[in-house]
């Protein structure tokens, strides 16, 4: 049985009379313990493929197995609960709530999972001494870094033990310096285990990466060949250099 | 999410938002004080009246020469009837429904004097020993009128409270002679005080029996002429007072050969009457101020609504984000509908305290009494946290539907 498995996905948006197809034919499969990344440009159709993979979205066409269900046919509610045990988000710009600390921040998902206060606190501070956070429980978003509220967000991803975690461009708001201790916190992460997807248009994160997918206009031109990456982009350690990748050709 | 954690993150929102909660509440504590001062008044207003209504004696019945009511009375008509006569009373005095009758003869007296003291505008009653029991009077010195007295035509009288106050501010004044109209009248007794009726001293008053009454002031004028005699009636038992009207009208009707097709030419005249007369003055001026109480509350509750839609389009991207994280859209639904429930549910709650607090106030510089029962508590607290539901729905709705893709992108 594969982690996840999409099959021939279509995702198709009406603009007045005209069709256009984000996803247009989309096959992939990870498997559990896998640390994957997906690249392409903007418009490539890659955050639309996060969505339906961290099942924010549905598929107009086609099946997207989680653990062998087919999600397609899951109601809002069953979704939701899909999402709540069993994908950990990490966006870009983060997205704590300003006016919680960062404890409370991290517990938010533990709540949605309806468990008690007790089993909360205890995972709560496991998770923040997880991301190296333990100081800061108290703290709210405005007085933390950058890095440290992407920990933060980290942590929170990680509080009902995901079956995958879903980041979005996570140093895309970082300086370059941070941008490398997240990453490393990724790379410890995938060692410890977990599934660990990247959606990003840099090179530099997708290199962390042990299999790299490539999609441009809605299709999936590569797959695991992190080798290509490499020759594309230059030699492995250079994450400070922005890279640039092409555009729709 | 758990009741208790959805309470803790209503607060904690509201901690962060201070100003705009405070507003959001004012709005409904403004309409909840004002429809539980409102209500309060009304119940006190209502409860004193009841309580006037009772002072007039209990299972009272007045058969008298027109009906009491609303609108305006056709005096020429009525002067054309009959009046009643004391053998009407004897024969009503036999109906078995009937417990008691007192024929009573009123008249108004400019003014009574005692040694230098005077007493104004002053009901004098012509009646009998029965009336003590009929209208309800108890005696607080000397003795009320007896049967003798009636038979003798004696010259004694009882006098109110409001007269002792105004004549005998020092002395007993039984035993002393008082001057009335043609003759000269011995207070036997001093009644206890029944209060005001609307209004109006019921201590303001001296009764003499009705055959003296009859001796000493000549046919009387004016209102009391034209109602003449007012036969009192007080039937076995309050469960009796319909059996009671039942037989007199039939009785009356029948001593005045009046046919079938005629309508009565006298009045039958209850507690009941009163009542509905003052329902009728002031039933519907009790619906236009609770209608004026309750567009307040709405007035609050459209301002529950816009601060609610103002905050869901605020926090967009919140709701965007526990959607990813495993909220529901009926997480999401109950989350913001719990907010509006408790902001209204408190402004209710200080409403209330409020509310009853200026009724308080009015009752205590005014002569207006408030009461609330338990009941219009409820019903402000009730109605705030309806108003809270009502006018959060939609916010709440609108919130619950966003799609999370979108919201999440939402700046």
């Amino acid at each position: 049985m594969s982690l996840i498995e999409a099959r021939d996905v279509y995702k198709t948006y009406t603009l007045g009379s005209q069709k256009f197809n984000a996803l247009d034919g989309v096959s992939l499969v990870i498997e559990k313990g896998e640390y994957i990344a997906i690249m392409g440009p903007s418009g490539s159709g890659k955050s639309t493929l996060m969505h339906i993979i961290g099942c924010l979205d549905t598929p107009t066409a086609g099946q997207y197995l989680f653990k062998d269900r087919d999600i397609t046919s899951l109601s809002d509610h069953e979704l939701a609960q899909l999402r709540n045990s069993e994908i950990g988000f990490v966006f870009q710009s983060f997205n704590l709530l300003a006016r919680i600390s960062a404890f409370k921040n991290v517990e938010m998902p533990m709540m949605y999972a309806r468990r008690s206060a007790a089993e909360r606190g205890r995972k709560v501070d496991a998770a923040l001494e997880r991301v190296g956070l333990t100081g800061r429980r108290n703290n709210k978003p405005n007085e933390l870094s950058g890095g440290e509220m992407q920990r933060v967000a980290i942590a929170r991803a990680l509080i009902n033990d995901p079956a995958i975690i879903l980041a979005d461009e996570p140093t895309g708001n970082l300086d370059s310096r941070t941008g490398v201790e997240i990453m490393k916190l990724f790379d410890d992460l995938a060692r410890q285990g977990n599934t660990l997807i990247l959606v990003t248009h840099d090179a530099g994160v997708a290199r962390h990466a042990r299999r790299v997918v490539r999609i441009v206009d809605g299709r999936i031109e590569t797959g695991d060949r992190p080798a290509q990456v490499e020759s594309l982009e230059g030699p492995l350690g250079d994450a400070e250099r922005p890279v640039s990748v092409p555009r729709n050709p | 999410m758990s009741f208790l954690d959805l309470i803790r993150t209503s607060l904690a929102n509201f901690r962060s938002h201070k100003m705009r909660a405070f507003l959001t509440v004012l709005g409904i504590v403004i309409g909840v004080m004002t429809v539980i001062s409102i209500l309060s008044l009304i119940q006190g207003m209502n409860a004193s009246v009841e309580k006037q209504i009772q002072s007039l004696g209990s299972n009272t019945i007045m058969l008298q020469k027109a009906a009491w009511g609303m609108g305006r009375l056709d005096v020429e008509e009525i002067s054309k009837r009959k009046d009643l006569t004391l053998d009407d009373a004897d024969a009503i005095a036999l109906l078995p429904a009937v417990a008691r009758v007192s024929p009573l003869k009123s008249r108004q007296l400019n003014s009574v004097k005692y040694r230098g003291h005077k007493a104004t505008d002053v009901e004098v009653d012509g009646s009998n020993a029965d009336l003590q029991f009929v209208a309800n009077y108890s005696v607080e010195s000397g003795r009320f009128l007896t049967r003798d007295d009636y038979q003798h035509r004696a010259h004694v009288c009882v006098i109110g409270g409001y007269i002792v106050d105004n004549l005998f501010p020092n002395e007993d004044p039984v035993g002393k002679e008082l001057n009335l109209g043609t003759g000269r009248f011995l207070i036997v007794g001093v009644l206890a005080r029944k209060g005001s009726f609307l209004g109006q001293s019921q201590d303001n008053v001296i009764i003499v029996p009705y055959t003296t009454y009859e001796l000493t002031f000549p046919k009387a004028l004016g209102f009391g002429g034209l109602f003449g005699l007012t036969i009192q009636i007080q039937a076995r038992s309050t469960g009796d007072i319909e059996k009671a009207v039942d037989q007199i009208r039939e009785l009356m009707r029948r001593r005045r050969g009046l046919s079938y097709d005629k309508p009565d030419n006298f009045g039958i005249n209850t507690q009941d009457t009163i009542r509905s007369i003052y329902k009728n003055i002031t039933g519907v001026a009790y619906i236009v101020m609770i209608a004026v109480a309750a567009i307040s509350l709405l007035v609050g509750g459209i301002g529950i609504m816009n601060i609610m839609l103002v905050s869901v389009t605020e926090r967009t991207k919140e709701i965007g984000l526990r959607k990813a994280l495993g909220a529901s859209s009926q997480n999401i639904l109950v989350q913001f509908l719990t907010e509006a429930v408790i902001l209204s549910g408190i402004g209710g709650l200080i409403g209330v305290g409020l509310g009853l607090g200026t009724a308080g106030i009015i009752s205590a510089l005014t002569p207006l009494k408030a009461a609330a029962p338990i009941w219009t508590i409820f019903l402000g607290f009730g109605f705030s946290a309806v108003v809270g539901i009502f006018f959060g729905i939609y916010p709440a709705n609108r919130a619950a539907r966003l799609n999370p893709i979108e919201a999440l992108r939402y700046e």
